[in-house]
């Protein structure tokens, strides 16, 4: 987006008011669109370099035996590839669309704290080149898996120190991200927008900076104990000096079960946007879907432990977790019957946009049918940490998280380059995106079923079908992917002039605004009727 | 036929077919317990009522897709609201969740039901290896793969049971309760058998329990379900159902070799005689962390040839070794005396190292 | 270069971010390489930390620059309030992590490593061990000397619930133009909370147990570390604010850079209370 958003600078030169240009303009930016712009590459870049871990993992289950890695390479890939996905291309890619959407949805001049705002972007660098160098260090990555459950983390080596402090990095980053949007919704809304008149993606990411700040320091409290476990001689989860290595886990995932809802609710904010749209009806049940968005973010911090199913924890503590989780799946299928009764006699036309909604639609909802397979706990007890699991966790997290990213590019993009994208080639790489994924990803239920644990780089022969048939969808889904980068630098260098609307269905006061942005937007704030 | 009854011959047909390579499976294992057996039929249960759901809410879907398309003309209609129709798709759902919640907790209350166990075995997680010591019986022993290295690099054939084999399979006599207390020695590992419907963590300093009572005779194949570090693909569980007349021959012939292997501390060996012996049992317990060549893999693990500790003082790795530090395990409690003098010897007589001295079992015995 | 638009005030572009950023890189690159024992660890984290002194000093200097010259309406005044008011929570949450760890471990971990729930018989792990607390483990050889509540942490207590009223008392100078109030209300507060620190690391220089004495010496050090460095920060914040009152900054409407700081403050005595009810006395 560097090159348009650098010529429509110029064209719109008497909006920035002598601002930097070239780098400068990037490093110093206090503007929330430039923020926005470089949160979304920066997730581009770790999605496409995370995605080619998945094909080298994928490349060694192409077959059983040891092909091209050894065991300790691919738990590497493992694990560095889960690690940045979520905290590298997911998260950054939500909080892009928070900079460069919020405050034009509430029509508010700019973030609340703009230089707080860039420092968030700038934090996340870093971090990135704590966690990728720490491939390079000697006895390589961190190999521990994402959730780095001690004692194995503490045996690891250095890398495991560098992404720690990585993830602290991240989580300063993403606390005080989220202070800005809270603040920001809440302080900068344009006269006339009361909270119930808030478009729903602004609703989401309101609930999803909550869902942040509560869980991110928590986080920060487990890596720390796993630091000084590591150097300096304390016991946290060491049975001999009286501590838990189950103690990680509950800690970690008190944060990482909220973190599951931060990774989903800005998609659910997304989708709520696109169908309405393209349905040309407004959102249906808008108050439910306030209410039913802040009970899952609620309910999202006391089912931690149906993570921790065959730990062996107390029937009293298995029973409360697995009846607070299938509790979940209400207010979740509040969300799906909205979004269908959107749909329910519309006048519906089907962009890229709505091809990506209408398929998040379908595909979480088989995510969340797996999730509640998985929340009853006699079942779950087979399933975890199996295949079955990675399958669920990558249709909420790529049929649900990512491809509801890709829909929100290519709904805004017009928006943010003044161009249309190639609907062609849009279309294509829905199309392509979404066989690949199911290819991929499908058959991980039927190997997880059969026995098939996760996180290993060699299989029995009874699986090996079912792999081969993964890995070709893989190396798809991962090709295919290059197609979208061409279509977002296609767009970005020219085609069709936008108009402001864009949409005809679309609603709301980013659409009334000049395409592509103006630099500054709303310094004068619009009345809200 | 009842329930059980079909599970049993699936059982039975697919240990016929398991012959064939190509075998895979659509479902869960066909289950020998219980528990198993109820897992399945809550499995089944869950799914066929999702794929209920699933039919309904999105064939709505694809027909409001296909007929109210601007394509086709169809004007949109402009509701957004209607509270009955929302009140009653929350509350359809809990009721069903209700549905599914009690078959649920009744299997969780059998589960964790441990009392009037016929036998307790105690298994404890290694990197990367099992080991099963039946309580009472006077029975230990380590199982590990028995998968060749060849066959992992692709350079021999693969098995029938390739990563799904051991050297010394948990034996047990069908129809009895068996509970199964678990730790481990290093880090997390998770003890599974999926015909069992068992699989519990194994967590370091802490015992946690299971249980399990086969109802069929046969051979049950599992797999290390927590990421316990770089071998974690290659530490199978097998066990062995049994007849109970069986199994108790079984418990003495494991007792006799104990008592063979035990008698071979007292006598004097040559140096050569512990070189040749310790080539097996390097083989099978360090090579995965020190390769089979004695390279090693460092920083993580040091090389065996020219190594500090191999080409020092003996004294210090027969203490290393036994006590083990850090990753390197405390052998003491995995290997016999003899294993461990003979391994000292092939580590310091092989490999490319030369030193010429070597240790009696006599002295590893004294050492412990 | 920044814009003073009517209604919300716009930095202008600003190069602190990129400050920030290198300087936490060098402080988590140069403490990695420290506790690796890796060479280099230790100039760079004091690159890092000059960095850090650098940051906070020009871009604290800056808003404080941009609050004196009144560039900030009334709506930037209430984003301020929002953000420290949030930042504060996250702090909470911090807390309650460790505090978690504490909770989980007296009533979980305890009793089932001293087989409270007589799983194990015979095949006990940690054979004669029992669940109390304090404790050190099941492996500790060495019995555990813990510090009396009633004893120094009672004094630290009383002194941080005086620094409160001293502050508050401080504020109410404020509120009411009486500067000399305000100031020796600071100086109070300040000087309680040095005494507070001071009498902390007298504490730690006497205890009996360190870091590594088992869960009890790793929640203890952690909870209390931690609320020491909150403290310590504390007190800078009260110093710069009290410098800013000697410079004759703020007024009865106009101060919530004192007021942030003032909230700080009593968060780090909640905290306190805490510590002191569970790590000290029960």
């Amino acid at each position: 987006m560097s090159t348009t958003t650098a010529t429509h600078h110029d064209d719109h030169a008497h909006d920035s008011h002598g601002h930097p240009t070239g780098l400068m303009r990037w490093v110093k930016s206090t503007n929330h669109k430039d923020i926005g712009t470089m949160y979304l590459w920066f997730s581009f870049t770790m999605f496409l370099f995370a995605g080619a871990m998945a094909m080298g993992i994928r490349a060694e289950l192409f077959q059983p035996g040891l092909q091209f890695v050894q065991p300790e390479t691919f738990n590497q890939l493992t694990t560095l590839h889960g690690l940045i996905m979520i905290f590298g291309a997911i998260m950054p890619a939500f909080v892009g669309f928070a900079n460069w959407m919020v405050p034009m949805m509430i029509g508010a001049p700019d973030m609340a704290f703009p230089r707080l705002n860039n420092m968030s972007f700038w934090l996340l660098i870093p971090a990135a080149i704590l966690l990728v160098s720490s491939i390079f260090v000697p006895g390589g990555a961190v190999a521990g898996g994402w959730t780095m459950y001690p004692p194995l983390s503490v045996q690891g080596g250095m890398s495991v120190d560098m992404s720690v402090f990585a993830l602290h990095i991240l989580g300063v980053s993403s606390i005080v991200g989220s202070i800005n949007i809270i603040t920001t919704i809440f302080n900068m809304r344009a006269p006339g927008m009361t909270l119930m008149k808030m478009p729903m993606f602004v609703w989401t990411w309101l609930i999803t900076a909550y869902l942040l700040i509560a869980a991110m320091p928590v986080l920060a409290g487990a890596l720390t104990m796993l630091i000084t476990d590591r150097h300096f001689g304390t016991h946290f989860f060491n049975a001999a000096g009286g501590g838990d290595p189950v103690l990680f886990q509950h800690v970690f995932w008190f944060f990482g079960h909220p973190e599951v809802y931060i990774m989903i609710l800005p998609a659910f904010g997304i989708l709520s946007t696109i169908i309405p749209t393209f349905a040309r009806k407004p959102l249906f049940g808008y108050a439910s879907m306030v209410y039913a968005t802040a009970a899952i973010a609620v309910l999202s911090f006391v089912v931690w432990a149906h993570h921790m199913f065959t730990t062996g924890m107390p029937v009293a503590g298995q029973l409360f977790f697995m009846y607070s989780t299938m509790l979940i799946s209400v207010p979740t299928g509040v969300k799906v019957f909205n979004w269908l009764a959107t749909m329910w006699k519309g006048s519906m036309t089907f962009e890229t946009p709505m091809l990506f909604s209408v398929a998040v639609v379908f595909l979480f909802t088989i995510g969340g049918f797996s999730g509640l397979v998985c929340a009853i706990l006699p079942v779950d007890i087979q399933l975890q940490d199996t295949y079955y699991v990675v399958a669920h966790f990558h249709y909420v997290l790529f049929s649900g998280a990512a491809m509801a990213i890709m829909g929100g590019v290519y709904y805004w993009l017009p928006k943010w380059t003044g161009h249309m994208y190639d609907e062609t080639l849009g279309k294509w790489h829905f199309w392509l995106t979404t066989i690949a994924f199911n290819v991929t990803f499908f058959p991980m239920h039927f190997t997880g079923l059969a026995g098939m644990p996760r996180r290993i780089p060699d299989y029995s022969q009874q699986f090996a079908e079912f792999n081969m048939i993964s890995s070709l969808g893989a190396f798809a889904l991962g090709l295919s992917q290059l197609l979208f980068l061409y279509v977002v630098i296609k767009c970005i260098k020219g085609g069709a002039k936008a108009t402001n609307q864009v949409w005809e269905g679309a609603e709301g006061l980013e659409w009334t605004v000049a395409s592509p942005a103006p630099f500054h937007t709303f310094e004068t704030p619009p009345q809200v009727k | 036929m009842n329930k059980k009854a079909i599970y049993f011959l699936g059982a039975a047909l697919s240990s016929i077919g398991s012959t064939a390579q190509a075998e895979y499976g659509l479902n869960l294992k066909a289950p020998v317990t219980e528990i198993a057996g109820q897992i399945y039929d809550l499995h089944m249960l869950i799914v066929w009522i999702c794929l209920g759901i699933f039919v309904v809410v999105f064939g709505i879907m694809f027909y409001s897709l296909y007929k109210h398309r601007k394509s086709v003309g169809h004007k949109a209609v402009q509701f957004h609201e209607h509270h009955t129709l929302e009140i009653i798709w929350t509350i359809i759902p809990a009721l069903i969740l209700l549905a599914i919640a009690f078959p649920a907790t009744k299997t969780i209350f059998a589960m964790k039901d441990t009392t009037a166990a016929d036998m307790t075995v105690k298994v404890t997680g290694y990197q990367w290896k099992w080991e099963y010591d039946y309580l009472d019986k006077d029975v230990k022993f380590i199982s590990n793969l028995s998968t060749t290295q060849d066959q992992i690099n692709n350079k021999a054939e693969k098995g029938e049971n390739y990563l799904l084999e051991v050297d010394n399979p948990m034996v047990v006599p069908v129809g009895k309760k068996v509970r199964v207390i678990l730790t481990a020695s290093d880090v997390i590992h998770a003890w599974w058998v999926p015909e069992f419907g068992v699989k519990q963590d194994a967590i370091p300093g802490f015992i946690k329990e299971t249980w399990f009572r086969a109802e069929k005779e046969g051979i049950y194949r599992g797999q290390c379900a927590e990421l316990c570090g770089k071998a974690h693909g290659y530490m199978p569980i097998v066990v062995e159902v049994v007849a109970e007349d069986k199994y108790n021959e079984w418990l003495e012939s494991k007792k006799a070799a104990a008592a063979a292997a035990n008698a071979g501390a007292d006598k004097e060996w040559t140096k050569d005689d512990l070189v040749a012996n310790g080539k097996a049992v390097y083989e099978k317990n360090c090579a995965v962390c020190h390769q089979a060549s004695g390279a090693g893999l460092p920083p993580a693990f040091p090389a065996i040839t020219g190594g500090k500790v191999t080409t020092g003082p003996i004294a210090d790795q027969l203490a290393l070794i036994l006590n083990g530090k850090n990753v390197m395990p405390a052998w003491k409690a995995l290997l016999n005396d003899v294993e461990i003098a003979s391994v000292i010897a092939y580590e310091r007589n092989a490999l490319g190292n030369s030193m010429g001295d070597f240790v009696q079992p006599s002295a590893v015995k004294a050492a412990r | 270069m920044s814009q003073n638009t009517k209604n919300y005030y716009l930095p202008g572009p600003s190069f602190w971010p990129l400050i920030a950023s290198i300087s936490l890189f060098l402080l988590a690159g140069g403490f990695t390489m420290v506790i690796n024992k890796v060479a280099m660890g230790t100039p760079l984290m004091i690159a890092g930390g000059l960095c850090l002194g650098y940051l906070l000093y020009g871009w604290f200097a800056e808003v404080i620059g941009e609050s004196v010259s009144k560039s900030y309406n009334k709506q930037v005044d209430k984003s301020f309030r929002w953000g420290m008011g949030w930042f504060i929570f996250s702090e909470v949450m911090f807390f309650f992590g460790f505090f978690g760890a504490l909770f989980y471990t007296r009533n979980v971990s305890l009793p089932w490593l001293a087989d409270a729930h007589g799983l194990t018989g015979a095949a006990a792990l940690w054979p004669g061990f029992q669940a109390m607390w304090p404790s050190a483990g099941p492996a500790a050889t060495e019995a555990l000397t813990v510090i009396p509540a009633w004893g120094l942490p009672a004094i630290n207590t009383l002194l941080l619930l005086a620094s409160g009223v001293t502050l508050t008392w401080a504020h109410w100078g404020l509120m009411k133009n009486n500067r000399k109030q305000l100031t020796i209300g600071l100086i109070l507060t300040i000087a309680l909370g040095v005494l507070f620190l001071f009498l902390q690391a007298h504490e730690y220089g006497e205890a009996e147990f360190t870091i590594k004495s088992g869960i009890y010496g790793a929640t203890f050090y952690m909870l209390t570390g931690f609320h020491g460095l909150h403290v310590t920060m504390g007190v800078i914040m009260l110093s710069i604010i009290l410098f800013r009152v000697l410079k004759g900054h703020f007024d009865s409407h106009d101060h919530f850079g004192f007021e942030a700081v003032a909230w700080y403050w009593h968060f780090v005595d909640v905290v306190w209370l805490f510590l002191f009810i569970f790590v000290y006395w029960l």
